[in-house]
């Protein structure tokens, strides 16, 4: 579990986050959504450590991540898994060295079985035969496969997605949000998604947290979805003529 | 109060890339890899250069010196000093800025703005140690052979020419480069050379590693890179041959 209580971001004077609190359940994928700029990615780093926050607290389980030092914070780190945006693979390593890179780095398996590791990781996203290509020579689909096969290679037991599916078509989409659920489900992660596709809200949506300039907006699950009257939370989920339409047959 | 701003910086990644490193087995291998890329890919170009400005000095210096009360050992020498004293460190390592310096910026550069940099600190990889430091250390150790290699073509460069043209018998030529040779001035210019590889690796380096942006921003860093390290060069071309010179 991870929980933070009245945090705020800003940069220079513009001020991004504004006292956020919100816990994020272990076993459950959490999503967190919102308009373009309302802040997920500033959010995910700040939770992560690639931002600091100005104040608030940030706990993992009963760990106090944003006042510990470097090394404690190092352990911590070594549970977590991430997947960016773009996938962020090492262009210069192959798809094997990618996923190897973080056992390389923080445990003393032998190479076989490391290699072993590796290939049972690849096999959980279904990218098979593909070892010794480099991540320009895989479709982006397949990097963000990849990278999500390095996120959980040292078994991690936070997960954190900026836009799993940006840029992917629906149906490759759908199959790496279930890949994602699948994985939270299966190791009890405390996995937290950004997004903004609400076909991700209605599909793997266990709780859902809704950011609005900056604000926690809204909170619940995919079926509370339904039944909100928060304004401003209906118009970013029923954003389409198609998405009201469907509201009013329900 | 800029300029202060970025030195200041400067030095904190300094500080960074000199922690102790996690696994020194990796860094090791990541050394050699980079002694390849940083290194041996640079022997061709060193050479070449060399073999043209040890023979352009020698005509040079041979067509200035047409006087007869000058002593025919003065090419060899003029040709010997001026490869050692300047030729051979610093301006391989102006060169060098240009090549190694770009490549440095624009890789780190890339690695930051696709976020990779930050997929290793997320993991826990102190990442400017991981990155930066490996370069240092290939820098250092294999820039030494690129003067020794850039002395010896350049000398031959400057033989082969001068005995082309005939401008200089091939003893006079050795008698030049054997009179009143001072052996210090080696170690002056490989100490120049290890100073010079150390300005070019970090401060390329410090280009890349803060990029904001795209593309656009990891191409203007990258020849920010080759300004400021070859300024940097310069700049302390002077005040080590102060040092070791005066
Ligand atoms: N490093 C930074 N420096 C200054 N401002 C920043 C920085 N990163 C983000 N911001 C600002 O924070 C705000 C929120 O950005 P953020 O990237 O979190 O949006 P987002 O919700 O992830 O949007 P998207 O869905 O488009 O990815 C933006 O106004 C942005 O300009
Ligand atoms: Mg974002």
């Amino acid at each position: 579990m991870i929980s933070v209580n009245h945090i705020n971001k800003s940069f220079n004077d513009h001020s991004v986050l504004k006292d956020i609190s919100a816990t994020f359940e272990q076993g459950k994928t959490n999503l967190i959504i919102g308009q373009s700029g309302s802040g997920k990615t500033v959010l995910l780093k700040c939770l992560v450590g690639l931002f600091d926050v100005d104040d608030g607290d940030i706990f993992y389980e009963d760990v106090h991540f944003n006042k510990i030092g470097f090394k404690e914070k190092k352990e911590i780190r070594k549970k977590i898994g991430m997947l960016f945006q773009g996938g962020a693979l090492f262009d210069s390593s192959t798809v094997e060295e990618n996923v190897m890179f973080p056992l390389d780095m923080f445990t003393n398996m032998t190479f076989e079985e490391k290699l072993e590791r590796v290939n049972s990781c690849l096999k959980k996203v279904n990218i098979i035969n593909f070892n010794h290509l480099f991540p320009a020579e895989i479709s982006g689909g397949m990097q963000k496969r990849v990278a999500i096969a390095r996120a959980i290679a040292l078994n991690p037991k936070f997960l954190f997605c900026d836009e799993p599916n940006s840029g992917l078509d629906p149906k490759t989409s759908i199959l790496i949000d279930e890949l994602i659920k699948e994985i939270t489900e299966e190791y009890n992660i405390t996995t937290i998604v950004n997004t903004h596709d609400m076909n991700s809200v209605m599909g793997i949506g266990d709780k859902i947290i809704f950011i609005y300039e900056g604000q926690k907006w809204w909170e619940g699950t995919k079926e509370d979805v339904l039944h909100s009257d928060n304004k401003e939370f209906n118009s970013f989920v029923f954003a389409s003529a198609l998405t009201r339409k469907i509201k009013g047959i329900l | 109060m800029r300029l202060f701003n970025l030195v200041g910086s400067y030095f904190l990644l300094l500080g960074k890339v000199f922690a102790k490193p996690e696994k020194k087995m990796i860094y090791y291998k990541l050394t050699v890899k980079e002694i390849e890329k940083l290194g041996l890919n640079s022997i061709i170009i060193v050479a070449i250069i060399s073999a043209f400005m040890g023979a352009v000095i020698t005509i040079q210096t041979a067509y200035n010196t047409e006087n007869p009360f000058l002593p025919s050992y003065l090419i060899g020498l003029a040709a010997r000093d001026s490869i050692l004293l300047e030729f051979s460190s610093t301006i391989v390592g102006l060169i060098l800025a240009g090549k190694v310096g770009s490549n440095i910026a624009s890789e780190i550069g890339t690695m930051r703005v696709t976020q990779q940099i930050d997929a290793l600190e997320v993991m826990g990889v102190n990442s400017a140690s991981y990155l930066i430091l490996p370069k240092i250390i290939a820098t250092i150790l294999f820039n030494p052979f690129l003067t020794m290699l850039s002395i010896v073509v350049g000398i031959i460069g400057g033989w082969s020419v001068g005995v082309f043209t005939g401008v200089v018998t091939t003893q006079e030529y050795i008698n030049g480069i054997q009179y009143a040779f001072v052996p210090y001035y080696i170690t002056y210019a490989l100490i120049k050379t290890v100073v010079f590889a150390f300005l070019i690796t970090t401060i390329s380096a410090f280009q890349g590693y803060y990029v904001e942006g795209g593309s656009l921003e990891v191409g203007q860093a990258s020849t920010r890179a080759v300004v400021a390290s070859s300024v940097a060069i310069l700049l302390f071309n002077l005040i080590l041959t102060q040092l070791l010179l005066s």
